[in-house]
């Protein structure tokens, strides 16, 4: 008798995931709560656990194999003696594009046929439009009888919504002649990435505002507390300090702290700042929830932990879900000033460049201070210019004066 | 006294009867009420006996033809009374058929007039008693009536309806068809065939207008080679019944009104959906353009109150309101994942000598939605089979998508193209593309050939013309 082990959903939105790697192999005896396999998600690698104990008599997935759809078997487990090991069936999509390139093309249609994931069911009539159309299929759910994808469940690229589309619609050019050159595959948090950040560049009308923030004070502050010998496991840095500040001027300027919603807009009662970390391999936004409710060294240490998880790839995907509004910091890179794209669905997203010694004129007379450039994207559907202005004015006066962040 | 069911359909045509069968095939206890005859207009005054009648012409045409087949047949007649008993006998076995198949799956049936009287209760008179019917969906299939003309009424006399031309007492000597769909060419065509002489006049610059340009004409030079008369654009503005003839007075374009004596007319200026009288003030159910408004599943303005067929509006066809029919059944059961009917791609028919077949966008109505087109068009007189039988007039024309293959219409005329054109239904279904047509056996020799080649003549590459 056998128990399936199924692809889980890592997160409520997850449809499909990669099997990275098979942590046992077919005869291994497993209990409950053991290891069995990586799976790869568009954010992080995530361990699935066995529920039962037993033997796995088959793996069903082959290693590397990419969009398993949730719910999909990946292996049995027996209660009985081990099955002698059979091949996995290799379900990823070199097949696919074996048969189709050895299939001659259709003399009436051109010289393109499509690259159709493995297990496909596709009319004729809505294959030939794909093609036509260079449409993703891998994004399009099928109506017809039995999930066969049907002309209909191809809308006209005029209405189609741009997230699913803009990766496969943009030009796709071959590497120059003659450039020795390596071909990487896109993983699944780089898909993610092209895809949201393209539909944010097409769809989200931003605008810029910077302002130049003196650091001084903050810098005190931070250098008084870090140092007071205070036996604490938590250090503060520049950046908790900014997330503390973001959330104040957030909770002074509330029309800033908003999402755009078609005929309507959401504004939250309460700041959930998404801060972007860099990984290997790309960048994830770990969520630090209600960041105006919390206190600095609760927030010092939630973006501790956040993004060491982050950068080891172990975050849970609900930590990277949500947000009302993104902060992104390349000072520590010594860029002056970072200029970011927004993060839909929000509309607001802070950039930080280095805080660095800069001369300054106050009151007349030429001085040094440390001055750091901040430049704020917003989405201006919903943000206009005055609310900005106001926002970056609150901002910039809570880390100019630190004590309020705190108090 | 409450009877209490699942469902109640209202009327027995092709519409109520087969949705009442599909829901009883999935569980539900169903009722039919109806007022006349099981199977409604269809089979009993419709679609059956005037396939029935329309086969006796076709064979008397034969007949009458018969030494171009090296056969003799002499003094060729027909008993116009066994004729139509014919067609009566054909409505009464499939009239059985329908009782048959209701006992069979266990479907009440109740004679009489029914109408909702509230939410989930319908009332069935008959002379002078009613039975109230709870139900806790209701299906409306109370079909069509044929439209009549303001100024004339078919007394059955010489004045006819489609009813009254089923079963003639009489064959008439002149015989004015007012009205050029489906109907009134079956008819011009049925009575030309037995000897009468024909004037089929439309109002509309071309008969056959619901079809494809080609067709029309097409069809109008067929039926004058027959000795028929067609006038189109010609209005008729008056039309009295005498004790030994009909006066029609005919309006033809721009000129002066002129009357024409004809020994019967028949009236077959379309249909007006059944819905008065069955009750759908009492729960305020929508009506748009004269008939039911309905959603692609059959459901109208009011909770567990559904409509399908004739009464729910266009196209007026036994098999739409068939499908039509089972998916309301299956919406009605709860079913997952219901298909509905769709309406671009249902078949229209006219049995007339030669027949008419057509499904999807007149090139006309391809060319309006912007499409750049690949036409085919392959005449029966290039199909070995057509000209084996004597009936090589009529071609088969399809109308492709010329970037995506797909197949956009196709319209035929000619001997069984009735019968020929669920292929082009099928690809249709299928999505099929011009390409996985052309790669498609059809076997030799048949009629079907023509539908390849037709194909072929769009792709630039007919074989046999």
């Amino acid at each position: 008798m056998s128990i399936e082990l199924t692809m889980p959903a890592l997160s409520p939105t997850m449809e499909k995931g990669g099997l990275a790697r098979w942590l046992v192999k077919e005869g291994d005896a497993v209990d409950v709560g053991d290891a069995l396999a990586e799976v790869e998600t568009d954010k992080a690698t995530m361990e699935v656990e066995a529920t039962e104990a037993g033997v796995i008599t088959r793996l069903l997935v082959a290693e590397g194999a990419e969009d398993v759809p949730v719910g999909a078997v990946i292996a049995l487990i027996g209660s009985g003696p081990a099955q002698p090991p059979t091949p996995a069936p290799v379900r990823t999509e070199a097949p696919a594009a074996a048969a189709a390139a050895a299939r001659p093309p259709p003399k009436t249609q051109p010289q393109a046929p499509l690259d159709l994931p493995q297990g496909l069911k596709i009319t004729p009539l809505a294959r030939r439009i794909a093609e036509l159309e260079r449409i993703d299929l891998a994004t399009v759910k099928g109506s017809g009888w039995g999930g066969k994808i049907v002309k209909a469940d191809l809308k006209p690229p005029e209405i189609r919504p741009a997230a699913t589309n803009a990766v496969a619609s943009a030009a796709i050019y071959p590497p120059p002649a003659g450039v020795p050159h390596e071909t990487i595959k896109l993983s699944g948090m780089r898909k993610t990435i092209a895809r949201r950040l393209t539909e944010a560049k097409q769809t989200v009308p931003h605008f810029y505002l910077s302002v130049d923030v003196r650091l001084d004070a903050l810098l005190k502050v931070r250098a008084d507390f870090n140092g007071q010998g205070q036996a604490q496991a938590v250090k503060l840095s520049v950046n908790d300090f900014l997330i503390k500040a973001l959330a104040g001027a957030l909770q002074r300027t509330p029309d800033a702290n908003v999402q755009f919603a078609g005929d309507r807009y959401h504004r939250f009662d309460r700041v959930d700042v998404s801060m972007a970390v860099a990984v290997p391999g790309g960048l994830v936004t770990p969520v630090i929830v209600d960041a105006g409710g919390k206190r600095l060294i609760e927030i010092a240490a939630e973006a501790r932990r956040l993004g060491e998880q982050a950068r080891a790839g172990k975050l849970a995907p609900e930590a990277y879900q949500g947000g009302t509004v993104s902060i992104s910091n390349l000072g520590m890179f010594g860029v002056k000033a970072m200029i970011p794209v927004i993060n839909p669905p929000q509309a607001l997203i802070l950039g930080i460049g280095a805080g660095e010694e800069r001369a300054c004129s106050v009151n007349g007379a030429l001085i040094s201070a440390m001055v750091m450039t901040v430049v704020g994207s917003f989405d201006h559907r919903v943000i206009d210019g005055a609310v900005a202005a106001a926002f970056l004015g609150a901002f910039k006066h809570l880390v100019e004066h630190p004590f309020e962040i705190v108090a | 006294m409450t009877d209490s069911f699942d469902l109640i359909v209202l009327g027995s045509g092709p519409g109520g009867y087969v949705a009442a069968i599909r829901a009883a095939q999935l569980g539900l206890k169903v009722a039919v009420v109806e007022r006349e005859q099981l199977g409604g207009v269809c089979l009993n005054w419709g679609c059956i006996p005037t396939k029935a009648l329309l086969r006796t012409a076709e064979i008397h045409h034969y007949i009458t033809h018969a030494s171009d087949y090296g056969l003799a047949a002499e003094q060729v007649g027909f008993d116009l009374g066994r004729v139509v008993a014919r067609s009566r006998q054909v409505a009464g076995q499939l009239n059985a058929g329908v009782k048959g198949l209701m006992r069979k799956n266990r479907i009440a049936v109740f004679e009489g007039d029914g109408a909702l009287a509230g939410r989930g209760r319908v009332l069935v008179s008959r002379l002078g008693e009613a039975v109230e019917l709870a139900g806790k969906d209701i299906l409306i299939a109370t079909g069509a009536r044929a439209r009549e003309l303001p100024f004339a009424k078919a007394d059955g006399a010489r004045v006819w309806t489609y009813r009254h031309a089923m079963v003639p007492r009489e064959m008439p000597s002149s015989l004015l068809v007012v009205g050029s769909g489906a109907i009134g060419v079956e008819f011009a065509s049925f009575y030309s065939d037995m000897g009468a002489k024909v004037t089929l006049i439309e109002a509309l610059d071309r008969i056959l207008p619901a079809e494809d340009v080609e067709v029309s004409a097409f069809m109008t030079k067929a039926l004058e080679k027959r000795g028929l008369r067609v006038l189109t654009g010609a209005r008729l503005e008056a039309l009295e019944a005498g004790p030994e003839a009909v006066s029609a007075v005919i309006r033809l374009g721009d000129e002066p009104p002129r009357a024409q004596a004809f020994s019967h007319a028949i009236v077959a200026i379309g249909i007006r959906a059944n819905i008065e009288a069955i009750g759908l003030e009492t729960l305020g159910v929508a009506l748009k353009d004269g008939h039911v408004l309905t959603d692609a599943c059959g459901r109208t303005s009011v909770d567990g109150v559904w409509a399908i067929g004739d009464v729910a509006g266009p196209p007026w066809l036994a098999h739409k309101a068939s499908h039509e029919g089972v998916v309301a059944a299956e919406a009605i059961a709860g079913v997952q994942g219901v298909h509905p009917v769709d309406k671009a791609n249902i078949a229209a028919c006219t049995y007339s000598r030669p027949q008419v077949a057509s499904v999807g966008l007149t090139e006309a109505a391809a060319r309006l939605a912007g499409r750049e087109l690949k036409i085919g068009k392959f005449p029966f007189a290039g199909n070995g089979k057509a000209i084996a039988l004597g009936a090589p007039e009529g071609f088969v024309k399809t109308i492709f998508d010329a970037m995506t293959g797909e197949l956009l219409g196709a319209h035929m005329v000619g001997a069984e193209v009735t019968e020929l054109i669920q292929g082009y239904v099928i690809s249709r279904q299928l999505e099929a593309t011009g390409a996985e047509l052309a790669d498609t056996v059809f076997p030799h020799p048949t009629l079907s050939e023509a539908l390849h080649e037709s194909v072929l003549s769009a792709a630039g590459r007919a074989l046999h013309v």
